[in-house]
């Protein structure tokens, strides 16, 4: 076995001009930011206060620059599959052979659901929520840093296959037996699978942080009916990260023993089952869908009712429906494969329990139809998109319980039909609650608010680019057009394909408005300071605290009792005399947020006595999870190409890593009184900003 | 490329059945989609009418800034979303059962058998009782029911005559089986549902249903005509590659059962042994629940 | 901030009434928990995602323990008294595991070296007998890669003792860790959550043993 396993000049894509192109302007984007960084000395600011930040606000923001990055690469795979369709009828060509066309659809879906839409979902959840559970940080902040820096490995190690090597053309859940090393000899498979392992973790562990944050460290008083809707939403999105996602490891892990080690799971010989790779993969595949969608969820609660300027219609109910869904998430995977020759009954039951799912999400949807009913409604970009959302997700929720109907499914399971409707769902929903979210508490984050009128705009161009879209897929699957096709006979079907073309290209001067009102929104920040904190008049804790809020969020201990805690506050309703025993025992309360990290001595019951008001501290920063990362795309690539002192040497340094760090004695900083004072006095107090 | 789509393009796919399951189908999703309107529809416009209506600067709006709870719509809320599933999961709980693949068509007529192979990446279509083979085209009798048996030598693909009815994955190793009828006669464009690789995009096949008199002179005409599918035939339209049409007489005894057999597992859970299988194996794979 | 009931504290009203006494408060609103309860409880989460990941692979392994392609199944290839051996030598690292936990209660070293180090070897004799398994099973052509059965076996009980593994090493650094670092509170949470994973993979050893071995016979 040569020193660098398969690899080889090969693997560029030497001959391929269109992969070379893009492997090429990646590579190119990528020194130029490191460039510029370089030129203009970022760097020691760049690790000291975001590379290494264990801040959940830092943390957060950069899962949000991931995401918004690869919502560019995985549109361009959008855009030239839609070009290639749009060309390709009746005997054309079009300019993407199979061999590129297939890794294409592949990358763009990879992309899309676990780069772009998880990506960005937890890191609203990242940010928002400490923030509106009255914590300092996560349970976890280390552990938060090492799930980002996960993320961004498997990231890195996926668009590596775009430079060298290839990637899947397997479709973007790589079903066997075509993802077997007999049919897919290729290192595409590969690269998927490690990418996807290695940021699996770094889900799992940022499910794992999340749960235990909301679940043990709401401020005093805030019980769970007490809890921003939003932090229910991502309750339940977490519990299913939790409960989902070791079935992906597992199943990746089995395909991976087929293709290294010569097992048998899913292979063709020997006693393989395909079968049953299908129903783990869809065992989390469709819990994975709620947990896109349920903190988009969350947002539109929050959104919709800050700015009808009412509380959330139902709060008890949204949040019975909530975990009502996270339930039923794991009793419908089967309708993903209706058509694989299950009996009528089990069709049946599964069919049933889909249609089941829809009640809770058609409550959410009346309530909050009746949640704008009698408000002040101020149509901001936040509530655009949510507007926007209500229509279009209910004409994808329509779409899903047809398709849960078996005999329907029957003729448009896998065609365009099934295209049409995920992306009405995931677009209208997940994508929709995304940028609803990235305006809503871009000021909380940032300091200063964006651009309005660029961002309707975008909204505008993502509405229409999305109807032009996808409504001519679902006419074209029932048709009768498949999915993932490279090419059709149909001439008459080029048409629906252009309009879609047409839709897709609206859709990226979407993508170009928000560009453009990120940027000027930094141009002209001056005009649009959140100098209070609460640019919109908010209900909720976040906008309690400055923007952007210290990195100890809150000055002092939050007590809390009554749910919209801070709408409550401003509007005058000061709470009942406190007794002095509740003072001091919320007093006594440790410092909120983050366990494990110094040596803090464990209380017992906090309210069991007054003890002097702990110190606000904050958690150094740390290099371990940037570092974990390094290691683990060293690890990935030299598996990928089966160089097994990369592999070998990637693996030791997370291990060593991981020693090294546990041995560390990591003191708390602590803030100085002065701070605390200087960040109590520069807020004025609360007034709300229409 | 035409500028203005013909309407009749859309005379195509489950939009224009062509024989009783595809029928069925159709009907099911107009009245299903119906009934989702009917809710989806007044729920966009009140959206969007209740969004106006309050707007900040509309005078005449009431505002109830305290409303958040209502029991009465409580039960409203719940109960509608809940009778219409319940009323739309009775329809596809019994049109699994009506429309189930394996479930055979009434008819006094005896069924024909078609044994359906997916290749790298064609299809091959095998008439047992005639002997015959052909790839990339089948014929069959209208009025007839067909009776498929279907299986794969590769990856998973999906076999679907959209103007027909349903479609039914073909896996290797196992056997599915699909009952479907052509009750016009035509040419119906068929395609495989399933990705399988690089020449997934050409695996389009063509259903082409005549009189009975015409079926059996298409069948006399094959075993006369048609090369013999014998092992060096079958070697070379294993060959990963597209195809156009072929006929053959088949020259090779249990064709279909050896090819599922090639990759059997042994005893599955519910399934007769392979082993011993006869040459239409009348079982299917129940998915495995984990 | 500035208007709020005491300046030390930041009181956020609300609809609900201020509860003055402790007792009347519930546990769900007294406040962020103390960092022992915040470590064990996420630590928890985590093996419950462990055990949804065996699931998978029990799963897996009840639908292709049938498949065993005209090869060896259960019943020819497993030796019942060796994985009884297994079992016990398992389920004594379990008990040795718990007095290891009172041992670091009482802060008492020697005891913790002791117990830690007897869990040690018990694990080290589970791994010994299971590799030994494993070594006359290939030897025998009956590797994972002859059939979906073996596969699902070598998988799933090679991940149980791959934890096994892991948890050793795990258990040694601890005890680098007592030696280095004493009983900190931190080294003590850490004790606390090790002792929670050996457990459970004792309890995964049982679903195991139950299901992998004695169902070969059933």
């Amino acid at each position: 076995m040569s020193l660098l396993g398969k690899l080889s000049w090969s693997a560029l894509p030497l001959g391929q001009p269109i992969a070379l192109a893009a492997g090429a302007m990646v590579v190119l984007t990528a020194l130029s930011v490191l460039a510029l960084v370089t030129w203009k000395g970022w760097w020691p600011v760049l690790w000291r206060d975001w590379i290494t930040s264990v801040d959940h606000k830092r943390i957060g923001v950069m899962y949000v620059v991931l995401a918004l990055v690869m919502l560019l690469r995985g549109f361009v795979d959008a855009l030239m599959m839609r070009s290639q369709l749009a060309l390709a009828a009746a005997g054309a060509p079009g300019f993407l052979p199979p061999e590129h066309y297939n890794q294409i659809f592949s990358a763009h879906g990879t992309i899309m659901v676990f780069f772009v839409s998880m990506t960005f979902m937890v890191g609203l959840m990242n940010f928002v929520v400490p923030l509106q559970i009255g914590a300092r940080d996560m349970a976890f902040p280390v552990l938060n840093s090492v799930s980002f820096w996960l993320t961004a490995a498997g990231v890195l190690l996926m668009n590596l296959s775009l430079v060298v090597g290839e990637f899947a053309r397997t479709g973007w859940l790589v079903y066997p037996p075509l993802s077997e090393l007999a049919f897919s000899p290729q290192v595409g498979v590969d690269y998927y699978l490690w990418a996807l392992q290695i940021a699996g973790v770094g889900t799992l562990l940022s499910g794992i942080n999340l749960t235990t944050t909301i679940l043990k460290l709401r401020a005093r008083g805030m019980g769970y009916s007490r809890m921003p809707i939003f932090c229910w939403t991502a309750l339940a999105s977490n519990l299913l990260i939790i409960a989902a996602f070791p079935i992906l490891t597992a199943t990746f892990a089995m395909l991976l023993l087929d293709r290294y080690l010569g097992f048998h799971f899913f292979t063709n010989e020997l006693g393989g089952n395909a079968m049953m790779y299908v129903n783990l993969i869809w065992a989390w595949g469709h819990p994975e869908v709620y947990i896109l969608i349920l903190p988009a969820f969350g947002v539109f609660s929050e959104v919709i009712a800050t700015f009808a300027g009412k509380p959330l219609f139902g709060y008890r109910s949204m949040a019975i429906a909530t975990m009502a869904i996270c339930l039923l998430s794991f009793m419908v995977w089967l309708h993903h494969f209706f058509t694989m020759g299950a009996s009528a009954d089990v069709n049946g039951f599964f069919g049933v329990m889909t249609m089941i799912i829809a009640v809770p999400t058609g409550v959410k949807v009346f309530n909050w139809l009746f949640t704008l009913y009698g408000g002040t409604i101020r149509f901001s970009v936040p509530l655009l998109w949510s507007l926007g959302f209500m229509v279009t997700f209910v004409i994808g929720g329509m779409t899903g319980v047809l398709l849960a109907i078996p005999p329907v499914d029957f003729q448009v399971h896998n065609s365009l039909f099934l295209v049409a409707h995920f992306h009405n769902v995931i677009i209208g929903g997940v994508l929709f609650g995304a940028f609803a979210g990235y305006n809503h508490w871009f000021p909380k984050a940032f300091g200063f608010t964006l651009h309005e009128g660029w961002g309707r705009a975008s909204f505008g161009c993502w509405v229409v680019g999305f109807y032009l879209a996808f409504m001519p897929l679902y006419l074209l699957g029932l048709m009768g057009a498949t999915r993932r096709m490279q090419h059709y006979d149909e001439r008459g079907w080029q048409p629906l394909m252009v309009v879609a073309w047409v839709g897709a290209v609206v859709i990226l001067a979407g993508i170009a408005c928000t560009i453009v009102q990120l940027v000027v929104s930094i141009r002209t920040r001056d005009r649009r300071r959140d100098r209070t904190g609460d640019p919109w008049n908010g209900r909720t804790l976040e906008w309690s605290v400055a923007s952007p809020p210290p990195a100890w969020n809150f000055d002092s201990p939050v007590v809390v009792n009554g749910r919209d805690a801070f709408w409550t506050v401003k509007n005058g309703q000061e709470p009942e005399v406190v007794d002095a025993s509740f003072a001091t025992t919320a007093a006594a309360a440790p410092s909120p947020g983050r366990a494990g990290h110094g040596d803090g001595a464990d209380a017992g019951d906090p309210a069991a006595g007054a003890r002097p008001e702990p110190s606000v501290t904050v958690p150094p920063p740390s290099a371990v999870g940037v570092v974990i990362a390094f290691f683990a795309v060293a690890f990935g690539f030299g598996m990928v190409w089966h160089i097994g002192w990369l592999a070998l040497a990637g693996g030791l340094g997370i291990v060593a890593t991981v020693l090294r760090f546990s041995w560390l004695e990591r003191e708390e900083i602590v803030v100085a009184p002065e701070a605390l004072a200087r960040s109590a006095m520069a807020r004025p107090a609360p007034g709300g900003a229409a | 490329m035409t500028v203005v789509p013909s309407l009749a393009v859309l005379q195509s796919g489950v939009l224009d059945p062509q024989g009783p399951v595809a029928a069925s189908q159709r009907l099911i999703l107009f009245n299903a989609s119906v009934i989702m309107a009917a809710v989806i529809v007044p729920v966009i416009v009140l959206t969007l009418a209740v969004a106006w209506w309050f707007r900040a600067g509309n005078r005449r709006a009431r505002r109830r800034p305290d409303w958040a709870y209502s029991g009465p719509l409580e039960v409203l809320v719940w109960s509608v979303p809940l009778l219409v599933i319940l009323f739309l999961g009775g329809i596809a709980w019994i049109g699994s059962h009506e429309l189930d693949p394996r479930r055979p068509l009434a008819s006094e007529v005896a069924p024909l058998d078609i044994e359906v192979v997916s290749l790298d990446w064609k299809w091959l279509f095998i008439l047992p009782r005639a002997g015959v083979a052909s790839v990339n085209h089948l014929v069959v009798p209208v009025g007839r029911p067909l009776r498929f048996h279907l299986t794969s030598t590769t990856v998973m693909n999906s076999f679907l005559v959209p103007q027909l009815g349903s479609q039914i994955y073909t896996m290797a190793g196992m056997t599915t089986e699909l009952n479907l009828r052509a009750d016009r006669a035509g040419v119906y464009p068929g395609l495989s549902a399933q990705f399988s690789g690089d020449g997934f995009s050409d695996m389009r096949f063509e259903v082409e249903a005549v009189s009975e008199e015409a079926f059996a002179g298409w069948l006399a005409a094959t075993a006369a005509e048609g090369r013999p599918l014998d092992a060096e035939a079958l070697r070379l339209l294993e060959r990963p590659g597209t195809t156009g049409r072929e006929r053959y007489r088949v020259a090779l005894p249990d064709l279909f059962g050896s090819l599922v057999r090639r990759h059997g597992h042994g005893a599955m859970p519910g399934m007769a042994a392979s082993a011993s299988a006869p040459s239409h194996p009348s079982h299917s794979p129940h998915a495995a629940s984990p | 901030m500035s208007g709020m009931a005491t300046p030390s504290t930041a009181v956020h009203g609300g609809a609900g009434t201020p509860r003055h006494r402790a007792e009347e408060v519930p546990r769900s609103e007294r406040g962020p928990a103390p960092p022992r309860v915040v470590v064990t409880y996420g630590f928890w989460l985590y093996l419950l995602s462990d055990i949804v990941m065996f699931a998978a692979f029990f799963a897996t392994y009840a639908v292709l323990r049938t498949h065993v392609a005209d090869g060896p199944d259960g019943r020819a290839l497993f030796d019942r008294s060796k994985v009884l051996l297994e079992t016990g030598c398992l389920l004594l690292s379990s008990y040795s595991c718990a007095l290891f936990s009172l041992a670091i209660d009482r802060k008492a070293r020697l005891a913790s070296y002791a117990m830690g180090g007897l869990t040690l070897l018990l694990g080290g004799a589970f791994l010994a007998l299971e590799l030994s398994e494993f070594a006359s099973l290939l030897a025998q052509g009956a590797g994972p890669q002859r059939s979906a059965f073996l596969s699902a076996f070598f998988a799933l009980v090679g991940l149980h003792g791959l934890h096994v593994a892991v948890g050793m090493a795990w258990l040694v650094v601890l005890l680098l860790q007592i030696a280095t670092l004493g009983f900190t509170p931190r080294t003590v949470r850490r004790l606390l959550c090790f002792s929670l994973f050996w457990h459970a993979l004792d309890i995964v050893w049982i679903g195991v043993f139950t299901i992998v071995y004695l169902g070969a016979f059933s």
